[in-house]
């Protein structure tokens, strides 16, 4: 019982840094099952994305495919499914405004010498093959905004993922444009654009 | 009767330029065939391209940047818009990027296919605007001198040749517009374009008008 004691307190200690004073035992409860996998201050731990400082409606909406089972992507299906099961709309819209308050740190671990590309990518697009500029709809730092997601500094690996599962079929529940957008993206530029994503602050 | 010379009876000079007009002859209508049949699957890939920013049906789409609505458009007004961001007379790197790439059959195409689409307006303008909007729209603003948008976009603000429609443009974007006009259009004073028509009015309109205008034309179908 020594042995992990060391370790379930550093797990407490950066769990409870993660909660800020919401209201009611319950919140609280809901924010550690979140942080479990999500990291200490909601950063991400991989493969579970940084909720800090993501748009609260994008948040939201996501929550509600987990509900609903829309967002199928396997670790989406694997765990969020179970997640979101019971959760309330109420508690849902909390943990969401919680989430987007809290500061986001960058990942910074995406490929360097692919990050200009990416940001050509972004905020030019390719109009040659028929690929937009990011930025129209997320933003010249890519922050997002209304149920637009925050995509700056996210994880390299999530984002690489996401793109590629669009073109592989998964959480069609996006709707227009994402899956065409991202079915018409190459490995190489879905490489570069997740690149450039990861080190924006 | 004498049986046709085999390819292999024929001199060898003269079945050299038979075989090449063959493949000649063959290699145009190829050409022919498959550039008709690539240009149609061009203007499909390309309007599915303008289609992931303006919208599936171009009913428009408000991102970080409000993107206009293109459903209905008139497409002289949209050839001009084309014409004025690649010669840089309207401000928009984007559409810069999108537009100087365009050929004018393209243009044709993808104009025409605007033109057809007539989804509902995506509307969201604060509806107590609309009344005066309305008001603005149908009489103007006499004491400033400001024609009725009507006079010129029609009463139902469909527009006509190269006077843009107004109906069911969205709100934030006739906002941006009107309020950046002299900043965005008829960027070259060597060559002014039609774009000028609209400076007096988009100068005298204040900012609460062009909320209320917006409102009204954001709400019609």
């Amino acid at each position: 019982m020594m042995k992990g004691l060391r370790l379930k307190i550093a797990i407490m200690a950066v769990v409870c840094s993660a909660i800020s004073a919401l209201p009611g035992h319950a919140e609280n409860l809901a924010v550690r099952n979140c942080t479990w996998c999500h990291g200490g201050g909601a950063q991400g731990y991989t493969p579970a994305p940084r909720l800090a400082g993501q748009r609260y409606q994008y948040l939201e909406n996501q929550l509600a495919d987990f509900h609903a089972r829309t967002r199928d992507n396997p670790f989406s299906k694997q765990y969020m499914w179970g997640a979101a099961a019971h959760l309330s709309a109420q508690t849902a819209r909390d943990l969401a405004m919680y989430f987007s308050t809290l500061p986001p740190k960058a990942a910074n671990d995406g490929e360097r010498e692919f990050a200009a590309t990416g940001r050509t990518i972004y905020q030019e697009g390719m109009p040659d093959s028929n690929i937009v500029a990011c930025v129209v709809c997320h933003g010249p730092n890519a922050e997002g905004v209304r149920q637009i997601p925050r995509l700056g500094g996210l994880g390299y690996s999530y984002l690489k993922r996401r793109l590629e599962q669009w073109g592989e079929g998964y959480h069609l529940a996006a709707g227009p444009p994402m899956p065409h957008i991202a079915g018409n993206l190459s490995p190489n530029e879905i490489e570069a654009l997740a690149s450039y994503l990861s080190f924006i602050k | 009767m004498r049986p046709l010379k085999t390819p292999s009876q024929v001199p060898r000079r003269r079945s050299a330029i038979l075989v090449g007009m063959q493949l000649a002859v063959q290699a145009a209508i190829l050409a022919v065939v498959l550039t008709g049949a690539s240009r149609a699957d061009d203007v499909q890939a390309k309007l599915g391209y303008c289609k992931d920013c303006h919208g599936p049906s171009a009913q428009g789409y408000r991102g970080y940047f409000p993107i206009p609505r293109l459903a209905g458009q008139q497409p002289e007004y949209l050839e001009n818009q084309l014409r004025a961001f690649t010669e840089r007379r309207r401000t928009n790197n984007i559409m810069f990027n999108v537009a100087h790439t365009l050929s004018p059959a393209m243009i044709s195409a993808l104009t025409a296919n605007f033109r057809a689409l007539n989804p509902n307006p995506i509307g969201g303008a604060p509806t107590q605007l609309v009344a005066t909007g309305k008001k603005i729209f149908e009489d103007g603003v006499p004491d400033a001198n400001i024609a009725a948008c009507a006079a010129c976009h029609g009463p139902e603000a469909t527009g006509s040749g190269q006077i843009p429609r107004l109906a069911g443009q969205l709100y934030p974007y006739v906002i941006k517009e009107l309020v950046n006009w002299g900043k965005e259009r008829g960027q070259n004073p060597a060559r002014p374009d039609t774009s000028a028509i609209m400076s007096p009015v988009a100068h005298s309109l204040n900012k609460s008008q062009i909320e209320a205008v917006a409102a009204f034309v954001s709400s019609l179908k």
